[in-house]
């Protein structure tokens, strides 16, 4: 592409006249590709996402504020509050910890540290959940032991919150890495001979850097936090008003044929995820402004 | 400030980036360690800044050892190869940086700081980019920014690591200039990376040639070009024609020229004989080399020779005989400066050097492609 901008060659001209590049396809040919890229997405991406919002508005305005009326519904949302505040910062911190740890030294055991924070993105999310079952369970490791102490981790939501943990901790890691290995450490350093403290650095140096890359990571995070279902699904006992998350409550719901009440919890849920695309643009658009490379 | 490097040695994985290497730097020097890539010339700035650790030695300034002061005690200017300024940042934030983290006891006032940044930005002759992004500025002007930045704590050595590298053939030229009268103006002990010979012999008061770790000399940027210690250093400090040769009882015969004999004191046994290209005389008469070509334009006068299977490209200097084209001639290589082979054939065993010895070649051929 570059050698025919440098060296027009006489086709390439005759091409830029006619108005069609040389690699472009017959007319007919993308025409049909763009029917189908568009036939796809409406029927995989749209199509799902309106019946959601028109099975929540079955009823009109007054079936939604009723489902959402519903003290276990309330419950859920709470409890879906609860989890994402807990998990979200605990990623948000551990994995600035690890990106900066991972970007900026060499050590040994560095690649497996790597594969660790991946983890959770090849593992099942079951697994996730079952994993703190056997630690914790009735039957678990340590299960009997937190008994007798009276804490309970299991069907409860200390597990609900370890379970999130452990499957969104990749997020805010994996986003840092390559924009951290990107910038360098260079800055860090001018900062160290200047005769900025470590706080100082991270605060004024490093934290300013990575902002829009963590937000992003953070959001990514916080999306998964709130949209977990397997792994959450194993811990929580489905203990009505007390163990449901929202994507929890949407499956009982549905199970028990309230359409409206899950639709409705699902339309919220989609609002989410619409929320969070739109933020990602923006993020997106800003990190490139920032000439950082992302994933 | 006196700054002196004792023994140091620093590896990363069994390579030697720093082998035994021992300097002294003067108050008020201004000292190059010039290097191919990969020699270790920016180890040792870095370690001087505290930025990497050695292994073995100290290192030592004004009597008192900084060998355990963290790098942001060590109150020394640091300009990096890419100025490393802070992109988030106005210029005037990014000079101001320094003063702003000190600790509150000896931190000047938010007004005094404005006062400093804006006289050494104006110092820098960039006194009107204060409020913008290092991205809104040009290289040399970033480079100056780094400079004011690294100024704005007062310190008495400045290490700059490649301050030139990035930056285009003319801007570099004046920018050398102004550093070196910089450097006089504010009483500073200096120490500088370069690859470039032709940069450290104008601004250098003295050049350290580093190879593999190792200082093979330390002197004066004239004596460099006229007593290099070794073949490495003459090759490296300008265009070298070299000779293979034979010395046996302080004489050396070059291969190919029985009638040449250089006296000199090397062990016997092979070495190599090198000389500048203007340092090479040529008389008339019959002899090994053939005047292939003769440019005379104004002052300059040059002859292409051909001997054997190699082309020099030969200077004539005014009021020497100028051979035609086509004529033989005798080669006078009485200046040339003999070298055992063993202390070259030494430096190529070591780890690392072959890959950073090939940049040279290739600038040496540039040179003399560039000057025919």
């Amino acid at each position: 592409m570059s050698e025919t901008a440098i060296y027009p060659s006489e086709s390439a001209t005759s091409a830029i006249h006619s108005g069609e590049a040389a690699t472009q396809e017959a007319p007919a040919t993308r025409a049909a590709l763009t029917i189908l890229t568009i036939v796809l997405l409406i029927l995989l991406l749209l199509f799902p996402l309106i019946v959601v919002f028109t099975e929540a508005f079955r009823h009109g305005l007054g079936g939604i504020v009723e489902a959402l009326a519903e003290p276990d519904a309330i419950s859920a949302i709470g409890l879906t509050l609860i989890v994402a505040a807990v998990s979200v910062p605990l990623n948000t911190v551990c994995g600035v910890a690890a990106a900066w740890c991972i970007a900026r030294f060499r050590f040994p055991g560095r690649g497996l540290l790597i594969t660790l924070i991946e983890l959770p993105l090849s593992v099942s999310p079951v697994i996730s959940g079952l994993v703190w079952v056997l630690l914790f369970g009735a039957n678990g490791w340590f299960g009997p032991a937190l008994d007798r102490l009276g804490v309970r981790i299991i069907f409860a939501v200390p597990g609900l919150v370890l379970a999130t943990a452990f499957v969104t901790f990749p997020f805010v890691a994996r986003t840092l890495i390559p924009l951290m290995e990107h910038q360098g450490a260079a800055e860090e350093e001018a900062a160290l001979t200047l005769g900025a403290g470590g706080w100082q650095i991270f605060r004024r140096v490093t934290l300013p850097n990575i902002r829009w890359g963590l937000l992003y990571g953070v959001l990514l995070c916080n999306a998964r936090a709130m949209g977990e279902f397997g792994a959450v699904a194993v811990v929580s006992g489905h203990v009505r008003g007390q163990t449901m998350t929202m994507p929890l409550q949407v499956e009982a719901l549905f199970n028990d044929y309230d359409w409206v009440g899950a639709f409705t919890i699902a339309g919220l849920l989609s609002l989410l995820a619409l929320l969070t695309l739109a933020v990602k643009a923006v993020l997106e658009w800003r990190i490139g402004a920032q000439g950082g490379a992302l994933l | 400030m006196t700054v002196e490097l004792r023994n140091l040695r620093k590896s990363f994985g069994g390579v030697a980036a720093l082998d035994d290497v021992s300097l002294t730097i003067a108050r008020g020097e201004f000292v190059a360690l010039l290097g191919p890539s990969g020699s270790g010339k920016t180890t040792l700035l870095r370690a001087v800044a505290g930025l990497e650790f050695v292994d073995s030695g100290d290192i030592v300034i004004d009597e008192r050892s900084i060998h355990g002061v963290p790098a942001r005690e060590r109150g020394v200017g640091f300009v990096f190869q890419h100025y490393a300024l802070f992109r988030h940042m106005t210029v005037a934030r990014n000079v101001a940086f320094g003063l702003e983290v000190r600790p509150r006891s000896r931190r000047p006032t938010a007004r005094d700081i404005e006062t400093r940044v804006q006289s050494l930005l104006d110092l820098m002759e960039i006194g009107h980019l204060g409020g913008r992004y290092p991205e809104q500025i040009s290289g040399g002007q970033r480079q100056r920014v780094a400079l004011a930045r690294a100024l704005a704590i007062e310190p008495k050595l400045l290490l700059l690591d490649e301050p030139f590298g990035a930056l285009d053939a003319k801007v570099r030229k004046s920018l050398r200039v102004w550093l070196r009268e910089l450097h006089e103006r504010m009483g500073l002990t200096s120490i500088f990376v370069t690859h470039d010979q032709a940069e450290a012999m104008e601004m250098a008061d003295r050049v350290a040639v580093l190879r593999a770790g190792r200082i093979e000399q330390v002197d004066t940027p004239a004596t460099l070009y006229a007593e290099p210690a070794n073949a490495f250093v003459h090759e490296f400090m300008g265009e070298s024609v070299q000779f293979r040769c034979l010395v046996a009882d302080g004489r050396a015969w070059i291969d190919g020229l029985p009638d040449i004999v250089l006296p000199n004191r090397c062990p016997s046994g092979p070495a190599v004989a090198l000389i500048r290209p203007h340092e090479i005389g040529l008389l008339p008469g019959p002899g090994p080399a053939r005047v292939d070509a003769r440019h005379h334009v104004g002052p300059l006068r040059r002859v292409r020779v051909r001997m054997d299977d190699r082309v020099l490209d030969l200077p004539v200097p005014e009021g020497r005989w100028l051979p035609d084209a086509g004529q033989t001639c005798r080669l006078d290589l009485s200046q040339a400066r003999v070298y055992p082979c063993a202390s070259d054939a030494a430096g190529l065993s070591r780890a690392g050097d072959r890959e950073s010895e090939s940049p040279i070649r290739a600038t040496m051929l540039i040179e003399e492609n560039s000057s025919t």
